[in-house]
């Protein structure tokens, strides 16, 4: 199925949400890399606030290509980073933030899922290397956090976005993870292809 | 001859535009592919490269370490003035936007916004007869580099552990690395050795075998058993998962078989300089 939403209003409907669906979003989108992952840890721990509301936007794992013109950014090239890297922290910063639609690549593991399962939220992938085609939904760029101490890949962009996708849910809100079956199953081809080697 | 700003207009080209045997590849790969998901995938990956060439806009966000190959004739004059070119562009792609700021102080974490620092840009050299230069502009992206493997097999697994290798470490990285991929390799050598010759073995056009058939022939096998893993477009399956292998050899230590492996995105972006004697500069891709 494919479905547009815009974001917040529509994160009601994330839930209804399927394994192989296809997502266009428009509304609020903040950039999240591995630092930008630990810092909102420290802040959670902290008990400090971050000077943004991640639960009511997608969280993208991206570090833009940005020019500065005059007063405002113009964003470049913006697709995603391999989201593997972030389940280190995921489960952490959606439960502490959370956080109901993370956008990556590669896919992310079980740890990732199960924290997903408990917000009814989703993972979806956009296509990896496609970045001048996802700055193009990047309108405005509305808002830049840590910029100074993470510098421009690792900081926190706040972009406003118009029909950014197409989007295709990874993982879903029962806990469906597309990056584990489709493992399991390159494991069973993976012993096929070792006979033909040694029949070779 | 004005190299710096060569050199700078070599990166810009390389990172708006992927050369035309990869754009054919993928073209085949679109077409030949029934997985819908796959083809969405491709689809775009195809929109975004058109897009990007179109609109001189970097076609990743992700515009790679900055690397340089560098083959130089033993009388080439101009040695020392390319390495100097090569850091100031790299400077100056980085203040244009060309590129992103990607080198970072590994113990600080600090990224010092110019993509210079220590070894970065990373030149390679290969010495030679002649007194030309030919530089080889290879911005390698970091998901597809972080799927790189050094295999140090017993001599005794011989070619058939070699292919076990490769397929095992190819479903290892699965949609991580960008895919479909090229698979780069460097037989033999040392440690070292195997892993520059499988970069290396990048810079080769795809669809190009090597020129000793039975290293040709292994090229095709390995296409061939990699393809049915079916990681697929971005790991949603499908026909193509890699576009290309090619294999670079060097003569191994008898107790030794490393096998090094170098996996480069679909974004496979290059552009070549060719300098003669008397600085005639040419850039292509």
């Amino acid at each position: 199925m494919i479905y547009k939403f815009k974001i917040p209003d529509d994160l009601d409907k994330i839930e209804n949400l399927k394994m192989g669906d296809v997502l266009f979003i428009t509304g609020k989108v903040f950039t999240a890399r591995d630092e930008a992952h630990q810092l909102m840890l420290e802040l959670y721990e902290k008990n400090e606030k971050l000077p943004f509301d991640p639960s009511k936007m997608v969280m993208y794992h991206c570090g833009p290509v940005v020019k500065r013109e005059g007063n405002e950014w113009k964003v470049l090239a913006a697709g995603p980073t391999t989201s593997s890297r972030m389940d280190l922290f995921e489960k952490d910063v959606i439960n502490a933030y959370g956080i109901r639609i993370i956008v990556g690549k590669g896919g992310m593991g079980d740890n990732t899922a199960e924290g997903l399962k408990k917000v009814k939220g989703i993972y979806a992938t956009y296509t990896g290397g496609a970045g001048a085609l996802a700055a193009k939904s990047f309108h405005k760029v509305e808002n830049v956090y840590f910029l100074e101490e993470l510098g421009s890949p690792e900081a926190i962009w706040i972009f406003d976005a118009i029909d950014f996708g197409p989007l295709i849910v990874s993982i879903d809100p029962q806990g469906n993870n597309w990056n584990k079956i489709s493992r399991d199953e390159m494991e069973k081809r993976k012993k096929e292809i070792f006979k033909i080697i040694d029949q070779s | 001859m004005n190299i710096e700003e060569t050199i700078l207009e070599a990166i810009r080209t390389a990172e708006t535009a992927i050369p035309f045997d990869v754009f054919e590849h993928i073209k085949i790969a679109y077409e030949n592919e029934t997985n819908p998901v796959s083809k969405s995938q491709l689809n775009s990956i195809l929109d975004n490269v058109k897009y990007a060439k179109d609109k001189k806009l970097p076609i990743c966000q992700d515009t790679g370490t900055q690397t340089f190959f560098l083959d130089i004739g033993f009388d080439f004059p101009y040695k020392k003035e390319i390495v100097n070119a090569i850091t100031m562009s790299v400077a100056k792609a980085t203040n244009l936007y060309y590129i992103r700021p990607n080198a970072v102080d590994p113990f600080s974490g600090k990224n010092p916004g110019n993509n210079v620092g220590r070894f970065i840009p990373y030149i390679n050299w290969f010495l030679r007869d002649g007194n030309d230069a030919i530089i080889y502009v290879l911005p390698k992206g970091g998901g597809s580099e972080n799927a790189s493997a050094l295999g140090m097999l017993k001599p005794g697994e011989g070619i058939k552990g070699i292919k076990k290798f490769v397929v095992e470490q190819v479903i290892k990285a699965g949609a991580n690395p960008c895919p479909p991929t090229i698979i780069g390799l460097g037989i033999g050598g040392g440690s070292d050795l195997s892993m520059i010759l499988a970069k290396r073995a990048l810079l080769r056009p795809l669809g190009q075998r090597h020129e000793e058939k039975r290293v040709a022939d292994l090229e095709l096998e390995l296409l061939d058993l990699l393809n049915k893993t079916e990681v697929g477009t971005m790991g949603w399956g499908g026909k193509t998962s890699v576009l290309d292998v090619h294999i670079e050899y060097a003569y191994r230590h008898p107790a030794s078989l490393p096998v090094g492996l170098v996996v480069q995105c679909w974004a496979d972006r290059r552009a070549i300089i060719k300098i003669d004697s008397n600085g005639n500069v040419e850039v292509k891709q």
